[in-house]
Parts: structure tokens; C-alpha cells; sequence
């Protein structure tokens, strides 16, 4: 009888008992140890930094990327408070203002808010799940260099004057072949290909990373709640992103092709557009608003030093969030000629999504009176989250009515609701979540004195910038308009603004030098300096290659605050190869061995690739088609085995 | 050997002192305890929502509009008629491919994957013809255009998934060939069931959503 294996026609290969040295001494300095250490290390040299895939660094590279996307963005809000502080400022013309808004809110919600989170997960999810390195490592490599190229076409464009002027959610016939002439309307569209395509690589490498790499006994009852928040986005990301880049394409098919979608001359329909543009893009602030729930279900129970009050509540309801936020889309879209009982359904779906969101804070709040709050910089962001964001919440079902939301739209008070709601929902989150896993990054504390000062200044300069934003609109100012008369009146409350801007750039510019202080001298972290429960924190600031020298065995939510069990790890894993374990998606039982890819120069080669296809498409139709040969080329070359690791796998292996 | 000996590993894990020794676990599995599966799945959703939203806008733009065709004619059936025959066909050979990857037995796969590319490539030339006979233009109205990039799409889906077969069964000759390469196959068996099943909703619309 033939085994499997001689039909395979595989070489004989030994038994997997002499397959080297293994994992199952958790003491640094053995031999498996070192040998780990080597394996998991980031080739060095050039080539070595451009083929780099451990899920730390990538996440680094994305939240290092992101934030200085979110300064240029926040200089631009700057120079717009600045214009505007006075009656009939000139400090920039109308076309130059109008560049300015439409890459200040696309900066934000493409380059910075949604890649921060992502980058922060790929950092974080791996750590707290006991795993040593994400599903994809590859894919995400390569989705960070699609995200540094598009943002670099875009402000690219910005700087030859061809940045886009038709707001964030370019919508036609103003972006359209009509009247969006040039090519600034092009680089918005390709723009938001590049960062959905990479949103949607890395919420697939994060789901299937959650689902499947968790360490033995981590079940999704014992999931972190962070995980839990990362989990439901980036599921949320794969149901929505697709939508808008598919109607990106559209408005570029219309733009380069003469397509007619969004064409109401030929059948098309302008307010298609803002369907496709507000089903995606109402999800879009959840993806931002999620992430940071899960940002303050991490940092708060650590500081009110008991585990999470109503656990199973706060997953529950952020999985309410993500169902309810595909369902209130058209309220961006009461101001439009659609039927009265439809945007009743949407109001009514617009108030409910406040419920889970209140719920999680009643059990956050539970939390802190039942345990003993200490009060350090990550905590005092976490309570300025729940004053920016209750106010914006507030006046989010004052918007949600749409009779209120008919008299103030386009106005002001939008402008002033949506920056409390994503600067409170996610902004104050991330700094909190910034200094409370910056030791664990770099090994370093925050100076906790300068941390307090940039909260305290941020929280009443994001007051200060935004609250008169209120009473402007109220007053009728227009949203995006470059000047205003003096007869207007909001010249006083404009300058109040303005003031507020430069207290928030003396906040940023403290975080700035507290950062760069605190790499170069701050005090020595250790591996758990805030007594958290969470499995990131047994590892040593900052974590070695490969994470785990031994896989953790979890049997409760906050490992490191449980008595120790008669199984604590996991052992057996090659400490030659990347090799990590699988486990069942439901109870996390151990499933198989994985062999995690090793880093490789193709990643970085087809986003090259895929840029240059992008960028010719724009300025070429056939490029459109030609351009995908050298992508097609540097996948499959991605793909094509590698003889001698083939040898090596085979020799390793052990069939299902 | 039966299929059912291929079907998850009852080796479980062991302990060993105080640690749990998986030394003797497979090194890969099929189906949804590869991680190829999850990040395939993940791409059919991606790609699922696109296919669905096409299809929505296919007929909220048919609602708004008095005459469907606005332009041209309603596309011939015989070359989206003959595809569909094609690929529901294919789908036999593709289960067949599938399962003998399970059985890790090379010479079938190899068999069944040729099949496969042979019936890929006849599905893309025949698609090139469904171009020619859509009698309409992409610039000729809203018609035209959502009928074009629909097929487009669809078509992208299918040349994608036919360069991966094709790609796959040349790796089949490099030698020695990972167990992992069995699972690859098999996932790139399951995403051409997605190109089928995807086909069958959109050519009604394509073909009958402007007769019906």
C-alpha cells in the first residue's frame, strides 16, 4: 500500500524528534533563548530594514507615519483658525484655502486617525493574544508601504498646487469631469484606493491574527478587551472600505473613461456619490471611535486597579456599535431631497447608537468607584475622553433630528461636533493609550510632570478652539468659507478660536520634547511599571524578537493578576524557524504548528509596483492596463517557493 | 487510504512536566485550521461587497431611469450563456483538485489542476467575446457604464483567479513541494467556487436586468 507520502513524491525526510533545538526553557539566557533571538532578528542592512516584518516594527512605523501626517494636518487647522481670526483675513487666497480643508480632513481620516489605530493594534494584538507574530506579516509589510507612497503622492500633489480642493468626501459633480478639472481630484481618488487597500490588508492580517493565533486557553471569553474593539473594526473595515474604493473608481472611471455614474445628464446620479461615499464613511468614524474604546477598556481597569466592571456588557456593545454604525448613514444626508419617513429611520438609528456607547461608560465608571483610582498621565487622558466626548455625543442627537440638523447644516456647529467627537472619541484616547504602552515600547517612562502639563493644556485648548465653534454656527457662519466681512460678528469668537489653536500646538510641541526627552534620558521601565493585568506586560520593555522564548498557557482574563497555574506555558516550538501555534477559533485549543514567513524584499517591490501602475493610471488609460504586469510579476515572485527553504520546511514537517 | 484519515489530527497536545508540548502537532491543516482559509475568506468578503454594491447600483440607476437600455441594446445571450455553462462545469474539476490536495496525492492534483486552467482559459477568451456583444458603449449612458464595469469586474475576479491556477500548477513541479503548497491549492480551490457562485447573480443581471 502506498502512504500519502509517496504519492507526494516528497524526499525521505527524518522524524520531526531531530528537528533541532526547541523552545520550553522561559529563562533568557538559554541556549534555546539565544538561539530565538537570532531567528527572529530583522536582517541587517538596507535591504534588511526594507524586507523588515515583525509586527512591532511595522506597527511602529505606522504610528510614527500616522502622527506626522496628524501634524502636518494639524498645522494646516492652524493656518485655517489663523485666516479666519479676523474679519477679511488675507494670510491665504480662496484656492489655496480651499487645498487647505479638503488635505487637513483627508490627512486626518485617511492618513492619520484610521492608520494609527491599525498601527497600534499590529503593535498590541500580537502581545496581549501570546503570539509571536501576526498571521500576514507580509501583507502588512507591504500594506505600510502602499500607505507611506499614497500619502506621499498626495502631499506631493499638495505641493506642486495639485492638491485636492473638493473637501474630504470629494463630492461630485464637483470632483467630477466636469467641474473637478486638473488632476487634483485624480490624486484624491487614487489616494483613497491606496488607503483602503491598505486598511483592508491589515484588518485582514489583524482578524485572522485574533482568530487563530491566540495562545492555548485564551477562548474569546478570556479575550482582552482591547483585542475585542480591534477584532470588531477591523471586521467593520472589510465590510465597508471595499464600497469606497469601488466608488472612488467609479468617479475616476467617469473622470478618465467618460463613464457616466454620477452624471445626471446621461442617467447618472450626483447623489449616488454621497450613498456610497457616507455608507462608508459613517462607519469610518467607528473605525476611529472603536479602537480608542478599546484604548480606555485597557488603560482604566490597570488605574482603577480591579479587572473591567460588566465585561461581557462591553462586548456585547461594541459589537452593537459596529452592527448599528452601518445604518446611519443618511444622516449626512438630511439636507437632500429623500423621503421623510426614510430619514425618520435614520434618526431613530442615529439616537440608538448612543445606547451601547452609554452603557460602556456606566461600566467604566462602575469600575472606577468600585476599585482605587490612581491617577497617572494614561488616566487623565481617559478622563478627558469622557468630558469631550459626552459634550460631542450631546450635540450628535442634537444633529441626529432633522429639523436641528436642517437649520445648522453646513455650519459651524458640524464643524465644532465632529472635532469633539474624534478629537474627545480618539484623540485623547490615543495619547492615553501613547503613554501608557510607551514604556513598554521603548523601555523608557514619560516624564508623568510634562505628560500632565500637554493633558491639561490640549484639554482646555481643544475647549477653547472648539466650543465658540458652537455658537459661531448657531450664529450662521458658513462651514468652508475662506473670509468673512466685519458686519458678520464673528470676528471675536474667530480670534478666541485661533487662541485656542496655538495653546493645542504648545500642547503637541510639549509631547513632542517629553518624547525625545524620555528615549534619551527617561527612567528605566521594567516590564510591568503600571502593575497591569494584561499579557504584554510579562514580556521585558521593550520585548525581544520574537515576544514570547515561551508561549503563555491563559486561563483568565488578566493573567499576570491570577495565581499561577500548573500549566503556565507552552513548549516544543522550533527556536530555529519563526514557528508559532494555531489554535481553534472558539476555546483556543492547540491546533497546529505555523511557521510564520520569514521577511523578504517583495512586499516593499509590489507596493513599488503598484504605486508606479496607480500613478500611471492617472495620467495614462492604458497605463490603467499595462500598468498591472509588473504587479502581477512581483506577487507570483512573492509567492514562488525558495529551494532551500523548501528543503528545510519538508524536513520539519508533519502532515494533518 | 481514505479521505476521512486526512480530516483533522487527533494528536492532541501533550503535557509534559509543567508545559504543554506540541512538538507532535501538524505542521499545517486544511480547510479553517489553515490560516490561508481566514485570509481568503476575508478577501471573498472584501470582494463579495464590492459584487453586491455593483449590483445595488446597477438597479438604483435602473429606477431613476424612464428607458433601460438608455442606450444600445440588451446584451446577446449566447456568450454569457455559454459561460455560465463553462463555469458551473468547472466547478466539478476544481472539486476534484480539492480534494485530492486533502489526499496530498500530487498526481492528481496535477491532472485536475490542468483541466481547471484549460477550462479558465476557454472562460477568458469566451468573456472577451461577452465584451463584444454587451451592444453598448462604456461612455454611452449610465446603462452602458455600470453594465461594463460590472463584467469588468467579474472579469477581473476570474483572469486573478485563472493566472493563480495557472501559477499554482507550475509550482507543483518544484521540488521538494511543502505540505503548505497542498493547502495553498486547495484555498485557491475554494475562492474559484466564489468565482462561480458570483457569476450566476450577476449574469441575470447582466443579461436579463434589462429585459426583464
Amino acid at each position: 500500500m502506498t502512504t500519502r507520502s509517496d504519492r507526494r513524491g516528497a524526499v525521505a525526510r527524518p522524524r520531526p524528534r531531530a528537528r533541532g533545538l526547541r523552545d520550553g526553557d522561559a529563562s533568557p539566557h538559554s541556549a534555546a533563548a539565544l538561539k530565538l533571538e537570532r531567528t527572529w532578528r530583522d536582517k541587517p542592512g538596507l535591504i534588511g530594514w526594507l524586507s523588515a516584518n515583525g509586527h512591532k516594527r511595522i506597527g511602529l512605523r505606522f504610528v510614527f507615519t500616522a502622527l506626522c501626517f496628524f501634524g502636518a494636518a494639524g498645522v494646516m487647522g492652524g493656518l485655517m483658525r489663523h485666516q479666519l481670526a479676523s474679519a477679511d483675513g488675507h494670510l491665504v487666497g480662496p484656492d489655496f484655502y480651499n487645498q487647505l480643508f479638503t488635505m487637513h480632513g483627508t490627512t486626518m481620516m485617511f492618513l492619520f486617525a484610521v492608520p494609527v489605530m491599525q498601527g497600534v493594534a499590529l503593535y498590541v494584538v500580537p502581545l496581549m493574544i501570546g503570539a509571536r507574530n501576526t498571521a500576514f506579516p507580509r501583507m502588512s509589510a507591504c500594506a505600510y508601504w502602499l500607505y507611506l507612497f499614497g500619502g506621499l503622492l498626495l502631499f506631493g500633489g499638495f505641493a506642486l498646487n495639485t492638491g485636492p480642493d473638493a473637501g474630504w468626501f470629494a463630492y461630485v459633480p464637483l470632483a467630477g469631469p466636469q467641474y473637478g478639472i486638473g488632476k487634483r481630484a485624480d490624486i484624491w481618488n487614487m489616494l483613497v484606493t491606496y488607503s483602503e487597500a491598505t486598511g483592508l490588508m491589515v484588518a485582514v492580517d489583524i482578524t485572522t491574527t485574533i482568530l487563530k493565533l491566540r495562545a492555548p486557553g485564551m477562548s474569546l471569553r478570556l479575550m482582552p478587551l482591547f483585542v475585542w474593539a480591534s477584532l470588531v473594526t477591523s471586521l467593520m473595515i472589510i465590510f465597508a472600505m471595499p464600497m469606497v474604493m469601488l466608488a472612488a473608481n467609479l468617479v475616476q472611471f467617469d473622470r478618465m473613461l467618460g463613464t457616466h455614474f454620477f452624471n445626471p445628464a446621461e442617467g447618472g446620479d450626483a447623489l449616488l456619490w454621497q450613498h456610497l461615499f457616507w455608507f462608508f464613511g459613517h462607519p469610518e468614524v467607528y473605525f476611529i471611535f472603536i479602537p480608542a474604546l478599546g484604548f480606555v477598556s485597557a488603560i482604566l481597569p490597570t488605574f482603577a486597579r480591579r479587572p473591567v466592571v460588566g465585561h461581557d456588557a462591553i462586548v456585547l456593545s461594541l459589537i452593537a456599535t459596529g452592527f448599528l454604525s452601518f445604518g446611519l448613514w443618511v444622516h449626512h444626508m438630511f439636507a437632500t431631497n429623500l423621503p421623510e419617513l426614510g430619514k425618520s429611520f435614520f434618526t431613530a438609528m442615529s439616537f440608538m447608537i448612543a445606547i451601547p456607547t452609554a452603557l460602556q461608560i456606566f461600566c467604566w465608571i462602575a469600575t472606577i468607584a468600585a476599585g482605587r483610582l490612581v491617577l497617572k498621565s494614561p488616566m487623565w487622558f481617559v478622563l478627558g475622553f469622557f468630558v469631550i466626548l459626552l459634550i460631542g455625543g450631546l450635540t450628535g442627537i442634537m444633529l441626529g433630528s432633522v429639523p436641528l440638523d436642517l437649520q445648522v447644516h453646513d455650519s459651524y456647529f458640524v464643524v465644532a461636533h465632529l472635532h469633539y467627537v474624534l478629537i474627545g472619541g480618539a484623540v485623547f484616547p490615543l495619547l492615553g493609550a501613547i503613554c501608557y504602552w510607551f514604556p513598554k515600547v521603548t523601555g523608557r517612562m514619560l516624564n508623568e510632570r510634562l505628560a500632565r502639563w500637554q493633558f491639561w493644556l490640549f484639554f482646555i485648548g481643544v475647549n477653547l478652539t472648539f466650543f465658540p465653534l458652537h455658537i459661531l454656527g448657531l450664529m450662521g457662519m458658513p462651514r468652508r468659507i475662506y473670509t468673512y466681512g466685519p458686519e458678520t460678528g464673528w470676528g471675536t469668537l474667530s480670534l478666541l478660536s485661533a487662541a485656542g489653536q496655538v495653546i493645542n500646538d504648545l500642547s503637541m510641541l510639549l509631547f513632542v520634547i517629553n518624547i525625545v526627552r524620555s528615549l534619551w534620558k527617561g527612567e528605566r521601565a521594567g516590564a510591568d511599571p503600571w502593575q497591569a493585568g494584561t499579557l504584554e506586560w510579562s514580556l521585558p520593555s521593550p520585548p525581544s524578537a520574537c515576544n514570547f522564548l515561551v508561549l503563555p498557557v491563559v486561563r483568565s482574563r488578566e493573567p499576570l493578576w491570577a495565581p499561577p497555574a500548573e500549566v503556565n506555558n507552552v513548549s516544543g516550538l522550533s527556536a530555529e524557524i519563526r514557528e508559532g501555534l494555531t489554535t481553534t477559533v472558539l476555546h483556543a485549543v492547540p491546533d497546529t504548528r505555523y511557521a510564520y514567513p520569514r521577511p523578504e524584499i517583495w512586499p516593499f517591490v509590489a507596493a513599488v509596483s503598484v504605486t508606479a501602475w496607480l500613478v500611471w493610471s492617472v495620467w495614462s488609460v492604458p497605463g490603467f492596463a499595462w500598468g498591472l504586469i509588473p504587479p502581477a510579476v512581483a506577487f507570483i515572485a512573492w509567492y514562488w517557493p525558495n529551494r532551500k527553504e523548501a528543503v528545510e520546511e519538508v524536513s520539519w514537517e508533519i502532515e494533518p | 487510504m481514505t479521505r476521512r484519515e486526512s480530516l483533522p489530527a487527533s494528536v492532541a497536545a501533550r503535557l509534559d512536566g509543567d508545559a504543554l508540548d506540541v512538538s507532535d502537532l501538524p505542521s499545517y491543516g486544511f480547510s479553517h485550521r489553515s490560516l490561508m482559509w481566514w485570509g481568503n475568506a476575508g478577501m471573498m468578503v472584501i470582494e463579495g461587497v464590492a459584487f453586491g454594491f455593483m449590483i445595488i447600483i446597477y438597479f438604483y440607476l435602473r429606477s431613476l431611469s424612464n428607458a433601460w437600455p438608455d442606450a444600445g441594446r440588451p446584451p446577446d445571450l449566447r456568450f454569457g450563456s455559454l459561460n455560465l455553462a463553462i463555469i458551473v462545469l468547472s466547478a466539478f474539476p476544481n472539486y476534484l483538485v480539492q480534494r485530492a490536495c486533502k489526499d496530498l496525492d500530487l498526481r492528481r492534483v496535477r491532472r485536475w489542476l490542468y483541466v481547471c486552467s484549460a477550462l479558465g482559459l476557454a472562460l477568458a477568451a469566451v468573456r472577451w467575446y461577452e465584451f463584444t456583444a454587451l451592444n453598448v458603449r462604456w461612455d454611452a449612458g449610465a446603462y452602458g457604464s455600470v453594465v461594463w464595469v460590472l463584467l469588468g469586474l467579474h472579469t477581473f475576479n476570474l483572469v486573478t483567479d485563472v493566472v493563480d491556477t495557472l501559477v499554482l500548477t507550475a509550482v507543483t513541479y518544484s521540488k521538494p513541494l511543502e505540505g503548505k503548497r497542498f493547502v495553498d491549492i486547495a484555498e485557491n480551490c475554494g475562492y474559484w467556487y466564489f468565482v462561480v457562485l458570483t457569476w450566476i447573480p450577476i449574469y441575470a443581471v447582466i443579461y436579463f436586468g434589462a429585459r426583464v
